[in-house]
């Protein structure tokens, strides 16, 4: 049923530093590699060796540059992916029932055997966190590892998404935000993290820590003591002749 | 958003045949006229549908979409333009073979026709992420277009010039507040990075170097440079040439043209109506 959850037990999502985030991509290739063979079909490429190569990716990073109000530019990474959104428009428009939000967790999930493939979900999310796979024709979407994150084959270490199990700076965590001790709760709270595009109403549940305030460059040069010593003697001859050529 | 011409011939075809069939429901005809009248309100509104399933990327289950009627907008077009054809086929036959059942089967298919038109157009104003089409004027300027362009293959020539100008009227309020929509809407790069709090955000680098799904879906510009020329020509052809061909052109010769031109107008607003709409999630390519 695509009808949403009055409410779900857990709240599972992510956050998201963008004050660590390098850029690097590793969660981007993660991603794609952990998707290549886990739910659902494969994450295709279409001519990935021609001249226009193009594919389906469920996690994206861009870089924006911030030009702050009273300080240098800034350039900010940003991964975009599924939010998990607790009022989805992508689930509600569905006409299969194909997309769902899980009751027990929140996490928002295509079953992709019935799923025909019309798009709309992808033109209801504001965030482009959905793809339509141009070799099986179904839509694809952060599942938020949905296959690791229960999955007792493997060992308790990665049992969390392949993004967050892979980065390399630790800018990416995963956990309850329904559980207000939880790291990723925590996390919110302290560093002031924040929604996307709350105005588009659809209340995601992933949130994003927004960059630190940078240190300034000191207003005098550090070599200040030293730049005033008078100098004396021949040093002192030679900067008076020289100054005046 | 890209205007695949499945979706644009689906709209235009699908709203004209609808229209079409929920006149001849209402007033009917007779004989083999009406044998053709209504094989051609259903071949339209059929051929709109089946077009709608060309863009589909699986659409062997496309009797899965049935099943969400609750929520989804686009279940509830399916379901209504299947009540609304079965709904009619009594009409017609008894129009045909001067059966004589009354019209109470047409009433019904001309009241549900509209319902059609109306989840169809619901299944763009619905979505927010598209400031432009989250708006009244969609569905009026939908039902507008159903009815209109009824009324002028029907050639009911004074009421047909009227709701013409109706449908002008529609079509200028929709593209006066869709011009002002995305500002309106609130999203900007600021909001849609969050990053507003800190400074003004431009793009440094993308994401990815080639082209993606969303890219071509969504953030569909080439359209937008012609957006004037492509609303003039919508203007022209779908309101004022057919009620001038009406108003003075005798005979049939008037509805050929009127419908020519009218269908003609139809087409290039629907592909405006996509070409044009600006999909929030351009914001974080830097383009909207
Ligand atoms: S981010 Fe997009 S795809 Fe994910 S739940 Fe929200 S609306 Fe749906
Ligand atoms: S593309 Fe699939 S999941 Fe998305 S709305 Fe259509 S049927 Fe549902």
């Amino acid at each position: 049923m695509t009808g949403l959850p009055e409410r779900t037990e857990k709240k599972l999502g992510l956050v998201i530093d963008l004050d660590t985030c390098v850029g690097c991509h590793a969660c981007v290739t993660a991603c794609k590699g952990w998707n290549d063979q886990g739910y659902g079909v494969p994450l295709s490429d279409q001519n990935p060796y021609g001249a226009d190569p193009s594919g389906t990716f469920l996690n994206r990073v861009h870089s924006y540059a911030v030009q702050l109000v009273d300080a240098a530019a800034q350039i900010i990474n940003f991964p975009r992916s599924c939010l998990h959104c607790e009022d989805a428009p992508c689930v509600t428009v569905c006409p299969t029932g194909a997309s769902y939000k899980r009751a027990e967790d929140g996490i928002v999930l295509v079953n992709e055997d019935a799923c025909i493939g019309c798009g709309l979900c992808a033109w209801a999310c504001p965030y482009g966190a959905r793809e339509l796979d141009q070799a099986a024709g179904v839509m694809k979407k952060c599942t938020l590892c949905v296959d690791r994150i229960y999955n007792e084959a493997l060992p308790e270490e990665d049992r969390e998404p392949a993004c967050v199990r892979t980065c390399p700076t630790g800018a990416r965590h995963f956990g309850d935000f329904a559980d207000p001790e939880s790291k990723v709760s925590r996390l919110t709270a302290e560093r002031e993290g924040f929604a996307l595009m709350p105005e588009m109403g659809t209340k995601p549940v992933n949130r994003y820590l927004p960059p630190r305030k940078k240190d300034r460059p000191e207003e005098a040069s550090l070599l200040a003591p030293l730049l005033d010593i008078k100098a004396t003697g021949l040093a002192g001859w030679l900067d008076r002749v020289l100054g005046k050529i | 958003m890209n205007p695949a011409p499945s979706v644009v011939i689906f709209t235009v075809l699908s709203g004209l045949g609808f229209g079409f069939l929920a006149l001849l429901g209402v007033f009917g005809s007779a004989g083999m006229a009406a044998f053709f009248l209504w094989a051609l309100g259903y071949g339209l509104a059929v051929a709109g549908l089946v077009a709608s399933t060309f863009h589909l990327g699986n659409p062997q289950r496309a009797l899965l979409a049935f099943t969400q009627w609750r929520t989804s907008w686009l279940s509830r077009e399916a379901w209504a333009s299947v009540v609304t054809l079965l709904l009619f086929a009594p009409q017609a036959v008894s129009d045909w073979l001067g059966l004589e059942w009354g019209r109470g089967f047409g009433m019904a298919g001309a009241a549900m026709a509209f319902v059609t038109v109306y989840c169809t157009s619901m299944i763009y104003a619905q979505i927010r992420a598209v400031p432009r089409w989250h708006h009244w004027t969609v569905p009026a300027v939908f039902l507008a277009y159903a009815l209109s362009g009824a009324l002028v293959m029907g050639a009911v020539r004074p009421y047909a010039a009227w709701m013409l100008v109706l449908l002008g009227i529609a079509l200028a309020l929709h593209w006066h507040f869709g011009k002002s929509a995305f500002a309106r809407a609130g999203a900007s790069m600021e909001s849609a990075t969050g990053l507003g709090r800190i400074g003004a955000v431009s793009v440094f680098e993308q994401p990815h170097t080639g082209g993606n799904y969303l890219m071509r879906e969504m953030i569909f510009v080439v359209g937008r440079k012609h957006a004037d020329r492509v609303r003039m020509i919508a203007m022209v052809c779908s309101v004022m040439l057919p009620v001038l061909a009406l108003m003075f052109i005798p005979g049939v010769a008037a509805v050929i043209v009127a419908v020519a031109v009218h269908l003609l107008g139809a087409l290039a607003q629907r592909w405006l109506f996509f070409a044009e709409a600006e999909h929030v999630v351009g914001l974080y390519y830097g383009a909207h």
